[in-house]
């Protein structure tokens, strides 16, 4: 079976995010791109996958020739391919999800995982429009995944408790945090990773139907005040909770 | 500029959420200023109270209703949602940033081949309909417009206030549906330990490394009681094993606003400041004084939490005592 691994190309989130000169963009000065951490979690069950059934595994990225870097690190962690889909331009969510369903389609690829949301603009759209587009069945924040044949039971995170979900293959999965251990690149991966070709394809054009008009800092937070160095503080913390901020 | 603006109400065990309920406030005070209708659904089986959503705001509710569509099944949801949007004419849709908000949406989006805003802050209707949302985590904000004929918002939880519900009540239409497609369906629910959720908590407490050991969190689950509040935690305790991921706050974990946020032990890495600091209060007690925590605090206690904290609830029960 073929397996499809979603990934992007994000800033760390130890990143500093301070908004470029268009004011529509962050400034890129100084941050360091990675895999999306979630795509980690993605990219570990999809070759868990393959070393327990067998299979392929291919990585694909949509963006600009740095998405090359994330798609190396896909490749050094177990990948067997990787195809990048250009684009220059900020795409969205909607259009990116368009491309990839045309990949994964070309690819005849019946299994796909995605990272839950990528850190950078945090929307949890894309894994679900592809498997629409495809007409796959999709479980979304997953943390556990059973696969036996054609039959899937997935557990996925809600507000305060898991949700157990029976569907079939074929499927778009999205990976939680807690889904698996993800591995390390061996040296010997990473080497392979480097002769590696990474296939580079032109997606349908695409008009953007989310416009990002503007980008801004949120609003700066005032420092309060240090109330004491000990318990000594505490009755005032109380009175100032519940006279002035009136939250006890 | 719309013609009828819809808002899917969410129902957990026949109860519709309080994040729902802020929905309809939105869609109510958008239909006042675009002078246009304003509806709601809801898919489920039994659902209690629904007359009462009409207090905050909206009157006319459908309520899509089949034995097996209690549990959430996205293929099921996605196409009566659909179904629904393209009988009726509505062109705005609005739901909850939920879970389920979450998954269900863009699925709407992808079969209506339209615009979608998540997680929307603050919603401008001056014009255009200007959507602000958080991105990275919370570093930066953005204003998005959707160049779509329908459009789609999800609406932060506890951001937008649904008011005190007035007397009101809604006629509720009860559509019968048959033969949902239960393709992928939810068959359980497994609860964490009955204990609240921190996307949805209004307080939260939360600890970090200044904890020194996962038994510590006692203290936390006290504090946490006394005020009502979710336990949360820091990216460094959740690796360490000490607390489940669930709790996370911050980039890689859950983003926050809750009215009250006490950070115990928690020096405030960038990721959590960014997952919190929306946060209406936000109290700080950790140890080192120049730790960044205290930069974004209301009140901070630079003191040691095991001495600060047992204090603390002892303090507050003897106010609610009173």
């Amino acid at each position: 079976m073929k397996i499809a691994v979603c990934v992007s190309h994000v800033p760390d989130t130890a990143a500093k995010i301070s908004v470029g000169s268009d004011g529509k963009s962050i400034d890129p000065s100084g941050v360091t791109y990675v895999l999306n951490p979630y795509d980690e979690f993605a990219i570990e069950e999809a070759l868990k996958i393959k070393d327990a059934q067998g299979g392929e595994v291919v990585a694909i990225s949509v963006g600009t020739d740095a998405n090359k870097e994330t798609l190396r690190k896909a490749l050094a962690m177990g990948a067997d391919s990787a195809v990048l889909l250009k684009e220059d331009k900020d795409r969205d969510s909607i259009g990116i999800a368009k491309a990839l369903a045309e990949e994964i389609k070309a690819q005849d690829a019946k299994l796909v995982f995605f990272g839950k949301q990528s850190v950078d603009f945090d929307n949890s759209i894309t894994g679900q429009v592809t498997a629409e587009l495809l007409d796959y069945n999709c479980v979304t924040v997953v943390v556990d995944l059973q696969i036996n044949g054609e039959k899937v039971t997935a557990e996925r995170e809600i507000e305060g408790g898991r949700e157990i979900v029976e569907t079939s293959l074929p499927l778009v999965i999205t990976a939680q945090k807690g889904l698996n251990e993800p591995r390390y690149a061996s040296l010997k991966g990473i080497m392979q990773a480097k002769k590696k070709t990474i296939e580079e394809k032109t997606p349908s054009p695409y008009e953007n139907m989310i416009e990002l008009v503007a980008m801004k800092r949120p609003p700066a937070k005032q420092p309060g005040k240090i109330l004491g160095e000990d318990s000594s503080a505490v009755p005032e913390l109380v009175r100032l909770l519940r006279e002035e901020a009136k939250v006890i | 500029m719309a013609n009828k603006i819809l808002v899917y109400l969410e129902q957990r065990n026949g109860i519709i959420k309080k994040s729902s309920l802020e929905a309809v406030k939105v869609g109510k005070d958008f239909s006042e200023k675009l002078g246009c209708e304003v509806e709601a659904l809801v898919i489920g089986s039994e659902v209690s109270d629904l007359g009462k959503v009409g207090g905050y705001g909206i009157n006319k509710i459908i309520h899509l209703k089949n034995s097996d569509l209690e549990l959430y099944s996205p293929t099921a949801y996605t196409k009566l949602v659909v179904q629904h949007v393209q009988e009726n004419s509505a062109d705005v849709l609005l739901f909850a940033n939920t879970a389920l908000g979450k998954d269900l949406a863009p699925r709407v989006a992808a079969n209506l081949d339209c615009g979608i805003a998540m997680d929307c802050v603050a919603l401008d209707i001056e014009g255009d309909i200007t959507a602000t949302r958080p991105v990275y985590a919370g570093k930066a904000l953005i204003d998005v417009k959707l160049n779509s004929e329908i459009k789609i918002f999800t609406l932060r939880p506890n951001v937008f206030n649904a008011g005190e519900p007035t007397g009101d009540s809604a006629s509720v239409e009860v559509k019968e549906v048959s033969n949902p497609d239960l393709s992928t369906k939810v068959v359980e629910i497994k609860k964490s330990e009955g204990k609240l959720d921190v996307a949805e908590a209004d307080i939260i407490v939360s600890g970090g490394r200044g904890l020194k050991g996962t038994e510590n969190f006692k203290m936390i689950e006290e504090l946490a009681e006394v005020l009502g509040a979710a336990v949360g935690a820091s990216r460094a305790v959740v690796d360490a094993g000490w607390r489940p991921h669930g709790e996370q706050v911050g980039q890689t974990g859950k983003t926050v606003t809750p009215t009250l946020y006490v950070a115990v032990g928690i020096s405030g890495a960038i990721q959590h400041l960014a997952g919190m600091r929306s946060s209406k209060y936000i109290v700080a007690i950790n140890k080192d004084k120049d730790a960044p925590i205290f930069s974004i605090a209301d009140y901070g206690i630079a003191g040691d939490a095991f001495e600060v904290v047992p204090k603390l609830i002892e303090e507050i029960k003897k106010l609610k005592a009173e």
